[in-house]
Parts: C-alpha cells; structure tokens; sequence
C-alpha cells in the first residue's frame, strides 16, 4: 500500500525551498463558486487537497486568502515576533545554520543573526535550563525541542524551574517562555521517537499547554504563546508542517493572534460533538463528511489549548448533541480525553449526555515501526466513524 | 562602652581628640558615634576612632590555579568600615541560622530545613566583590545568600515559618525565597546551575557589564547538567563564575565518596578555575573580584572552589555526626570559623574594640530575636491567597478544589 497521503513528509520532503506565503502570486478571483468548492476540500480535510487543488484550475483567490503551510505560518510567527520584540530569541539543535530540523525556522539566522538565533549542542537539560534562566533574567526565548521525546531530558527544567516558579515566589518572579517542537507520531520513527507528551505536561499547574492544527492556529498560537509571560508547551505536528491551509485576511496581519484557552468549533452539527487536537482534527472533519452522506451531522470541536482546557465551549457543543466523542493521537489511560470525560461528568452538560462519552485514542503500546502496525496504532478515520455510531447507536 | 563600678578618675579621650586633632585621617572617623552613657553612669574608658588603624593589608592563602597564569592578590586591604561591615553581615546570617534551628526544634519550622552556619565567609565574601545589579543563584542552602542579596531577616524567618510576611508570602518556604537579581533557593540539586548560565546570557544579551554568580556544592559537583552548562558556557563566552562551595559532604557522603575526582577547581576541563580558602572572608572577596574582571573583560566563565565546612548536619534532620566525628567539626570551629577568623585579624590589627564587637553582637541579637517575634506571631497566608500565582499578567482564572463544588479563584 503506498502512501498517497500528502501529510507524510518524506526526508525529503522539507528540504524543498518553500515560498514563505507570499510566493505564489493571486489575482482577484474569477469563479467564486469554484473557489469556495476548493475553499472547502482545504478547510475539511488537507489529504485531498493536493489532488483538489489539481483537479481544478489553481484559481487565485482574493488578496483577501492566502494558502500557507503550517511550517510557514510558525516561521511568518517567530519572525514577526522577532522583530517586534528585541527580547525574543530562539535556541535549539539546528535551529540556525541548517534552517532547523523540519526547516521550521528557515531564513531566520539569515535575518537575524547568531545572537538571536542560537544553535545549541545537543544537552537538553543544559539547554533548556539556560533558556529558562535567560526568561528569569527578563529575555523571552522560545526554546525549541527537535522533537518533544527529547524533552524528557529536560523535563525537570520544564516543570520545577519554569512552570512552578512563579506560584512558588508568590508573583516575584515570572518565566516568560515558550517550549516548541513536534509532538506526537511522525511516520517510520518508532517508539522512542512517537510519543504524545500533551497529557504529561497538560497535569502541570503553572503550565500553559497549546495544540494547534491548522496554519490559522499555528500562526496565532504561536503569536500568543510568545507574548505571554508565562511558560508555554507549544505541541506542534510534523506530519501537519507540510500541508497548506487558508489563511484569512485578518491573519495576515502582524498582530494576529489566537486567544490561548480558547476552542474552536470548525464545523457546526446537530448530532453529535466530536472533540480533537492537532492532527486528528483533519481526520475528524474527514469522518465528518462521510457521516454527512448518512445524515449523521458532527459537531467538530478543535481545542487549540489544552491546558487551560476551554470546557465551556465543549459543554455548549453537547448540551446541543447530546452525544460526545474524543479523539486525539495519544495513549488512552490518563491522556487528554480521560480528562475531557471527567470533566463533562462534573459539569452541567452531563444531564444532557444521552449516551457515556466515547474516547478515541492511539493504541496503548509503544509505537512499532511497521508500516501496517504502526498504521494500526493511531486513530483512523473509520476508528472515528465506527465510534461515533456507537455512540448514536447506529 | 558603658563602665560601671570604677574609679572616679576618668579621662573622655573623644572629646580631647577632636579638639585638638584636626589631621585625623578620614578613614579612622565613622558615622556611628558611641551610644550615650544612662543617665548616673560613668564612662571607663573612650576610645576615639582615631585609636583605631583605619586599614591594613592581610596576606591571605594563594589560590590553586587551574589554567590561569595568574591568580588574585595574596594580599587584601580591609578598611575597619568594611570589616565591621563583613563581620555585622556574617554575625547576622549565623545568629539567624541559629535561631531557626531553634524554631525547628521548637516546630515552629517544618519540612526541610538546610542551614548555613560556618560558611558564612563565602556569602559574605562573594557579596562584598560583586555589585547589587549583579546576579546570583544558589541551591538550598541558600538564607544566608538571601540575607547577603538584600532581604531582611524578619522576612527570612517568616518565610521559614510560613507567614504572610515572609518573603514569598508563605508559599515557597526555605528552599524558594527570591529577591531582585536573586533567583532563590533552588531545590532540584544541580539545576540552579543552567538556569545561572541562562541569566549570564540575558546579561551577555542585554550587554548591561553585569555577571552572574552561579553557586553548587560538592554534591551537585557531578551531575550532567553542570557539564552541559559548562560546554555552553565557555562556547559562548558567558559572564558566569561557577562557584562550587566544597563543605566536604553531599548530604552523608564525603567527597572522597562521590567523586572520581575532587578537585572541583579542575572539574570544568577547558574553564579556569580558582581553589580558594572559603573560611576566610578576604580570600573569597579577592577571588570573587578577580573571577568577576575575568568575567567581564569577556574572557567566558571562570571555576571557584570555595573550600568550606557547615556546622549542622545536612539539613535539619540529620545530625550531621554519622559520617563524621564531633572532633572535626570541633576543630573547625576552633580553628577556622570564619567569624572569629575576622574578629581575631581586627583585635590584633587594632582595627576596632572587643567592645564594639560585643555591642554588634547585642544590636545583631536584637534584631534576629525581633524578627523571630515577628515570624511566630505574623499570621499565616489568607486562604485566598492558595490559588494565587499561577499565571503572571493572566486574568483571574478558575482554579479545580479538591472536589468538583469547589471551585477557587486565581489572580495574577
């Protein structure tokens, strides 16, 4: 089985020079109705909007939308944010000469230099400690993480150094930092390269916990991520850095941001309310359109944040549904949809429930590296529309 | 200076002094005037300032160098202002560490407890060669540098007691007390040591002239972390002296027990390092200002050995008498303490009295016994405060109780 799926970013993938957002020239647009059809595959689903995109005439839309992968809405944020506040600077393995791992950080050692821009050996610990003293001593630094695996290394300088120190000096002393990379699985990278650390670091007090899925999210997440003064775990995605999303007039703004603790609804339902984060989202609205055909309409909640988690915007959704399913990337025991069911259970919308609240979850082992049992691992579209008529029990 | 039961026959030298000896150096004149006699006594003996030696040179033990051509001064000025000063200072963090033990035992302190007393020479010492708009980092053992960076006693002890006077309201304790340019008091053993290269870069960043002062002990002496700072540190240049304060044991294990190699002074490879005599005020001064120009010339960071002794055991639930003997530490007191060390240099310098020294003593013992007042009497934190202080500059959010109907507020 080969894999089609655009998402997958091969080695090579990344290497290939991306336009940063403003490359491909638009003209005003010519044929609305096929632009919004188009429009639509993107908003629903990245996987088939290569093909989409190929199908139909690449039409330029209005200067209004612009398409942006998510590796370029990040690097359009931390270089806005670079030149907006001399402060912020960035540090990690690669981040400056090689344009980093995932190319995340392209161009900006180019623009702004070995101060800034700090590559960094490879000691987590050490590293993560001097970007957390740098934030202490009044920098605001946005310590990246080639993947979040390896934040295990530093996880002390995370928690007990940045995350607690505020509550433990009783308002002396703030951290203003960002902890940034990908999290979650990728493709072919086995188990010590593919865990989801969402649920470890959403259990912090003093933590501020960001998932973002599409390049709207990434770019005004990050934004916010970076001027709050307190410490934030931005948990990106590395098979999503890749794909090309709309991006709305209002985010092209340099002063666009998403408010951190926030859900979004991405598409309104009636029937049931699906909740997700990073990634699976896409595999949501996916399930969702086919669901749509059998008249089953979903409700699909993008969280953006996970910690603060917007309960509220959930509890709307299913006093409306009556019917809630979870669905993320991670483990299932203690993870981020154990804690959405408990939640739900003290809240007002759990007398609206007309049936117990479904997680949909990775599977609970470590990731394997076989292409079929690593695809058997994580949740695919049919897992969620299997659950999600059981929840209905249809 | 008050006499009592003496002879009539008195002579009040301070006034024929300043009569008649308008060439008085400068230095032997202080701002402090001796106490007025109560009414009805008769003074003993006065001795003007003028008596005393304003300055003297002492020649202090050479430091073990490790690649560095040359070390700090073997011989260092003191004034008699500046050696009252370092004696008032490292009196105050003694008696202040004295009388937690006493609140400990008393259970008016609770949890961990880890005191300072006989090293107060490198608290003092470090402080006395660095500027207030420098920084410093310590790990647990940290009251006396919290004392040295500028917060009171009174807020020290109600922080120890947990009262809303203390320094961070309560809510930190021993180990998480902070103060401008002070970032604590850290309790994970060795992580202090980063996080002080980090501050060294913000002041590399910010090009301000500032340092940092970067302090472990014998045991945080191995762990990765101190290593991985190391790299970065002498990579990129950053102003940091890394100070290792060598007391001689890691909670119960001796040095010799730990480490490979106990030469800590040499432990950061390609960064120079100093061993120094941290019992002795002058030497850690000495040291701390040569390690402070090294660092601010731009040379990158530099190694300190302060080799030193704590009294009490680890913390206070260690006697401190089970991996040694009542005799070492004993003659460390008697030989090496660093408050008599000083005091002694005075005396015999003639830099000032016994008496003024017993009066410091009175007016120390006067304000720890104050501020130990103030903390078992000031109340403990509002319950209101227990949800505050997650987020800085957030607005207020709600905060989970220990069941669902609890739900509390926190503000920035």
């Amino acid at each position: 089985m080969t894999h089609s799926d655009p998402y997958i970013n091969r080695s090579a993938d990344w290497s290939k020079p991306t336009d940063l957002g403003g490359g491909s020239a638009f003209s005003p647009a010519e044929d609305r109705l096929k632009m919004a059809a188009s429009l639509k595959c993107f908003l629903r689903s990245g996987k088939n909007a290569v093909s989409a995109l190929r199908r139909r005439e690449f039409h330029r839309s209005a200067p209004a939308a612009v398409q942006m992968t998510v590796r370029d809405a990040l690097n359009q944020a931390m270089d806005e944010e670079l030149e907006r506040d001399e402060r912020v600077f960035l540090m990690g393995e690669e981040v400056a000469q090689y344009d980093g791992a995932y190319k995340v950080s392209r161009g900006l050692w180019k623009k702004y230099g070995d101060k800034r821009i700090i590559d960094t050996p490879i000691t987590e610990m050490g590293f993560a400690g001097i970007a957390v003293g740098a934030a202490m001593a009044g920098l605001r630094p946005i310590c990246e993480f080639m993947t979040f695996n390896f934040s295990m290394q530093a996880i002390d300088q995370v928690i007990n150094s940045a995350a607690k120190t505020y509550y433990m000096s009783a308002g002396l002393q703030p951290v203003p930092i960002v902890f940034r990379g990908p999290n979650g699985a990728s493709a072919g990278v086995a188990a010590q390269h593919s865990q989801c650390f969402a649920a470890w670091y959403a259990h912090c007090p003093g933590l501020k916990v960001v998932s973002p899925w599409n390049s709207e999210d990434a770019k005004g997440l990050l934004k916010s991520a970076i001027r709050d003064d307190n410490p934030v775990v931005f948990l990106e995605n590395e098979l999503m850095y890749g794909v090309p999303f709309e991006m709305s007039e209002e985010s092209q703004s340099k002063d666009f941001t998403v408010p951190i603790g926030k859900a979004k609804v991405e598409r309104q339902g009636n029937h049931v309310t699906v909740v997700s984060h990073s990634r699976y989202v896409s595999h949501c609205l996916d399930a969702a359109a086919v669901l749509a055909k059998e008249g089953i309409e979903c409700e699909v909640v993008n969280l953006r944040t996970i910690r603060p988690m917007d309960v509220e915007s959930i509890e709307t959704s299913v006093m409306k549904t009556n019917h809630l399913v979870t669905v993320e990337g991670g483990w299932p025991q203690f993870g981020v949809g154990a804690e959405i069911c408990a939640r739900i259970m003290e809240g007002p919308a759990f007398n609206y429930l007309d049936s117990p609240v479904t997680r949909v979850t990775g599977v609970d082992i470590p990731m394997p590296y076989a292409k079929i049992l690593e695809d058997h691992s994580l949740p695919q579209i049919k897992d969620i529309i299997f659950s999600i008529k059981k929840t209905l029990n249809v | 200076m008050v006499g009592s039961c003496v002879p009539q026959l008195l002579i009040d030298l301070s006034e024929y002094v300043n009569l008649t000896s308008a060439a008085a150096p400068a230095l032997a004149r202080t701002q402090r005037q001796p106490p007025k006699p109560p009414p009805g006594a008769r003074v003993v003996v006065s001795r003007s300032f003028a008596d005393f030696t304003p300055q003297a040179t002492f020649d202090i033990k050479k430091c073990d160098l490790h690649r560095l051509e040359e070390g700090p001064s073997q011989k260092a000025e003191l004034t008699r202002e500046q050696g009252l000063q370092y004696y008032r200072t490292m009196q105050t963090v003694r008696r202040m560490e004295l009388k937690a033990d006493q609140l400990y035992k008393q259970k008016i302190i609770r949890g961990f407890c880890h005191l300072y007393d006989g090293q107060e020479a490198c608290a003092a010492g470090i402080e006395a060669a660095i500027n207030p708009s420098d920084h410093l980092i310590t790990a647990y053992r940290a009251h006396g540098y919290t004392y040295t960076r500028g917060v009171p006693v009174k807020e020290i002890l109600a922080e120890l007691t947990g009262r809303k006077g203390g320094v961070a309201k309560g809510k930190g304790g021993s180990m998480h007390m902070y103060a401008p340019h002070f970032y604590g008091g850290n309790g994970i053993v060795g992580a202090q040591v980063p996080l002080g290269a980090g501050i060294a870069l913000a002041c590399q960043y910010q090009g301000n002239n500032q340092i940092c002062v970067t302090l472990y002990g014998d045991g945080a002496a191995n762990q990765g972390q101190l290593f991985e700072s190391f790299n970065m540190a002498a990579l990129w240049k950053l102003p940091c002296i890394f100070i290792c304060e060598n007391n001689k044991y890691g909670m119960g294990t001796s040095v010799e027990r730990a480490s490979a190699s106990t030469d800590y002074y040499k432990r950061g490879d390609f960064i120079p390092g100093m061993r120094v005599d941290g019992m002795d005020v002058l030497c850690v001064r000495e040291a701390t200002k040569f390690a402070a120009d090294h660092c601010r010339s731009g040379k990158g960071p530099i190694i300190m050995e302060l080799q030193t002794y704590r009294y009490h055991g680890h913390s206070m639930s260690d006697p401190g008498v089970s991996y040694r003997t009542r005799e070492e530490i004993q003659e460390v007191r008697s030989k090496s303490d660093p408050i008599s060390v000083l005091k002694e240099r005075m005396l015999s310098n003639n830099m000032a009295s016994a008496e003024e020294f017993k009066e410091i003593d009175i007016e120390i013992r006067k304000e720890v016994e104050d501020a130990a007042q103030f903390a078992t009497s000031d109340p403990e934190p509002p319950l209101e405060e227990l949800c505050n202080h997650i987020f800085y500059n957030s607005p207020p959010l709600e905060v989970r109780g220990t069941h669902p109907w609890s739900k509390l507020k926190s503000t920035s």
